[in-house]
């Protein structure tokens, strides 16, 4: 279960504070399969850190699997994200000068694996996505859908139960991206909670639930504290 | 995947800042080990060629003063041999060589000349080695005579001239200074008699220009024998380690053997000091000058390397990566930077002061093994301590800013 408890989020933005959140509450369950869409600067990415333990609120509580997490200390949220969290980034965030196996080694490695078990996890992975052939590509020698691939094998690699995506198509053709939101079901349908920041509303419409998120200019701290509306 | 391999991979993907990083210490390295291995053959040339100025310190009779000694007038004024058993077996450190004397006039031929007994080295080393213990006990290193290409010692017997002592000389064998030989057209093997006894000429000494080239040298028994004055010695020359002069070597000589004067020859004890020191001074600002521009060279190329990483930062703090392992990330490079820096600017610091050391200070240098610990050392220190900032700035890099995510 993730619950987001009276959540606050207030930035300096040119000595203004600017809020974005204003003690919003909400709960995701297991297996749940969620978009967040809103437009541009609505805070999207922001909660979304957030649910990964990257950001902490101003105020209010982020709780997985009845753990608090940033009442956690820094070493012990990083241990939290290796063993729960997969994160997909819209630009796959690869690193450019490791190859497609070693790239999906890097969560193993950092979880303490033997070299052996991180190869043979990592080489598992790859060739469920359909790159066994890639295993020695560096990301500068795939095609764009093949990068996003890798990036989605690594998140897999540390089988999360909670799974972040950050505009994981938007930078996809509309074919590869169908088969990137298939594997989101897939692997949905494998028990992970999947939440998707989206523009796409195909993309969207694929989640079984969709959080829209208002436009961040507009004052929220004025507003009640259920301003997000699930659709 | 490994730690090493990780550190591995991203420097060889940008060889090009690598090595721009890597100059400054490589650079610095270099020149710390040239101008050490330079600086240490030429303190050894400087320190073989003030030795052949003779002995820097004179254990005289109470009454005797230097002008005495070098006027070659101190007979009639003498004390105990035994107190060369004193200092040999001492725990004084700093003493080179010792060579007790007893001067004697002779005349041959209308020539009036100084038989000088000497004692050789082997003989009171032996009694040094034979207590187990003694001024020969001294740490390497102070005032070791190294042999150096090019200033080699010659013939044996010859060293008497340089280094105020020889290793052997036997009872009917004499030395002459270059003055006694040419006055009376001696040569090596020649015969001659002294008080009485036939010698035989081991060797001719080279002109020096100062009284030893009137003297006539035998050994120091046989002249004790001869002018029947019993055991007793005109002077003790020592040739002391200008370090432990400057750290009390006088004193101690005195406190250890009070009925004496001793003195030191100021001049040269003055500039053998001088000169290590300014070298010693020299060595320390140019060291300073190098780990400032190398420190700095390391920083500013870690700094960048930091800022173009960002992202990749932030996506393994995503990924689960610890402050902690940020930071060992970047010191391990640090460390691997050192290495190879120290490693090469070793070899190359070494192969410039083997091309430079003749050129420059007109000496012969050899490589000098033990200088790359300190490479190393250095190297690896400055890499580290340059780069810890830039890694601290990297592990508390926010993850949500670098990815740029907001």
């Amino acid at each position: 279960m993730l619950k987001l408890e009276n959540i606050s989020k207030t930035y300096n933005h040119r000595h203004e504070p600017l809020t974005v959140f204003d003690r919003i509450s909400y709960e995701m369950l297991d297996g749940d399969f969620i978009s967040i869409v809103g437009p541009s600067g609505s805070g999207k990415s922001t909660l979304l850190l957030m649910l990964g333990g990257m950001m902490s609120p101003s105020s209010g509580k982020v709780v997985i699997d009845g753990e608090s997490i940033y009442d956690l200390p820094p070493n012990r949220r990083a241990e939290f994200r290796r063993q729960k969290i997969g994160f997909v980034f819209q630009t796959f965030n690869l690193v450019p000068y490791l190859s497609a196996l070693e790239n999906v080694q890097m969560p193993l490695f950092l979880a303490g694996l033997s070299e052996v078990e991180q190869r043979e996890r990592a080489t598992s992975v790859l060739e469920r996505l359909g790159l066994g052939a890639r295993l020695a590509h560096k990301p500068s020698e795939l095609s764009v859908g093949q990068q996003q691939r890798v990036a989605l094998a690594r998140m897999l690699a540390n089988d999360p139960t909670v799974v972040l995506a950050d505009e994981p198509t938007g930078s996809l053709d509309p074919e590869t991206s169908a088969q990137v939101m298939d594997f989101f079901e897939e692997i949905n349908h494998e028990g992970r909670t999947v939440v998707i920041v989206t523009h796409d509303p195909t993309v969207a419409q694929r989640a079984g639930k969709m959080l829209r998120l208002g436009d961040c200019k507009v004052p929220y701290y004025e507003q009640t504290p259920v301003w997000a509306s699930v659709v | 995947m490994k730690l090493s391999k990780l550190v591995w991979k991203e420097l060889f993907e940008r060889k090009n800042q690598v090595v721009t990083g890597l100059l400054a210490i490589l650079l610095g390295i270099t020149v710390i080990v040239a101008m050490r291995n330079i600086t240490f053959y030429s303190e050894k040339a400087v320190a073989q060629e003030l030795d052949a100025l003779g002995a820097n310190i004179l254990v005289l009779p109470k009454s005797v003063t230097l002008q005495n000694y070098y006027s070659a007038d101190i007979q009639g004024q003498e004390f105990p041999e035994e107190y060369v058993n004193r200092l040999a077996n001492s725990n004084i450190q700093g003493v080179d060589n010792l060579s007790p004397k007893l001067a004697v006039p002779v005349q041959i031929a209308n020539h009036k000349f100084t038989l000088t007994g000497i004692l050789p080295k082997s003989e009171f080393q032996a009694k040094a080695l034979w207590k187990g213990a003694g001024i020969f006990s001294r740490p390497t290193g102070c005032g070791t005579v190294v042999n150096i290409p090019g200033l080699a010692p010659k013939d044996p017997k010859e060293t008497l001239v340089r280094k105020r002592v020889i290793d052997t000389l036997n009872e009917n064998e004499v030395l002459a200074g270059a003055d006694v030989a040419n006055s009376l057209g001696l040569k090596t093997n020649d015969n001659i008699s002294l008080l009485g006894k036939s010698f035989s000429v081991a060797a001719v000494l080279p002109q020096t220009g100062t009284v030893d080239d009137s003297r006539i040298f035998a050994h120091l028994h046989t002249v004790q024998q001869l002018s029947g004055k019993g055991k007793v010695l005109s002077v003790i020359e020592i040739v002391g380690c200008c370090d432990q002069i400057s750290k009390g070597l006088v004193s101690k000589i005195n406190h250890l053997l009070p009925e004496t004067k001793v003195v030191t020859i100021g001049q040269i004890v003055d500039t053998q000091i001088k000169t290590n020191q300014m070298m010693s001074s020299l060595s320390l600002v140019f060291i300073a000058i190098i780990v400032l521009v190398g420190g700095a060279g390391i920083a500013n190329y870690m700094y960048a390397n930091v800022r173009e990483r960002r992202r990749e930062i932030g996506t393994l703090i995503a990924l689960g990566a610890g402050s902690g392992f940020v930071l060992r990330m970047f010191l391990y490079k640090a460390i691997l930077l050192g290495l190879v820096g120290g490693i090469s600017g070793y070899l190359l610091g070494t192969l410039l002061a083997l091309l430079l050391g003749p050129r420059i200070a007109g000496i012969a240098v050899l490589p000098m093994p033990t200088l790359i610990i300190w490479a190393l050392m250095i190297s690896v220190i400055i890499a580290v301590s340059a780069s810890y900032f830039p890694a601290r700035s990297a592990a508390r890099l926010d993850p949500c800013t670098t990815l740029q995510e907001i």
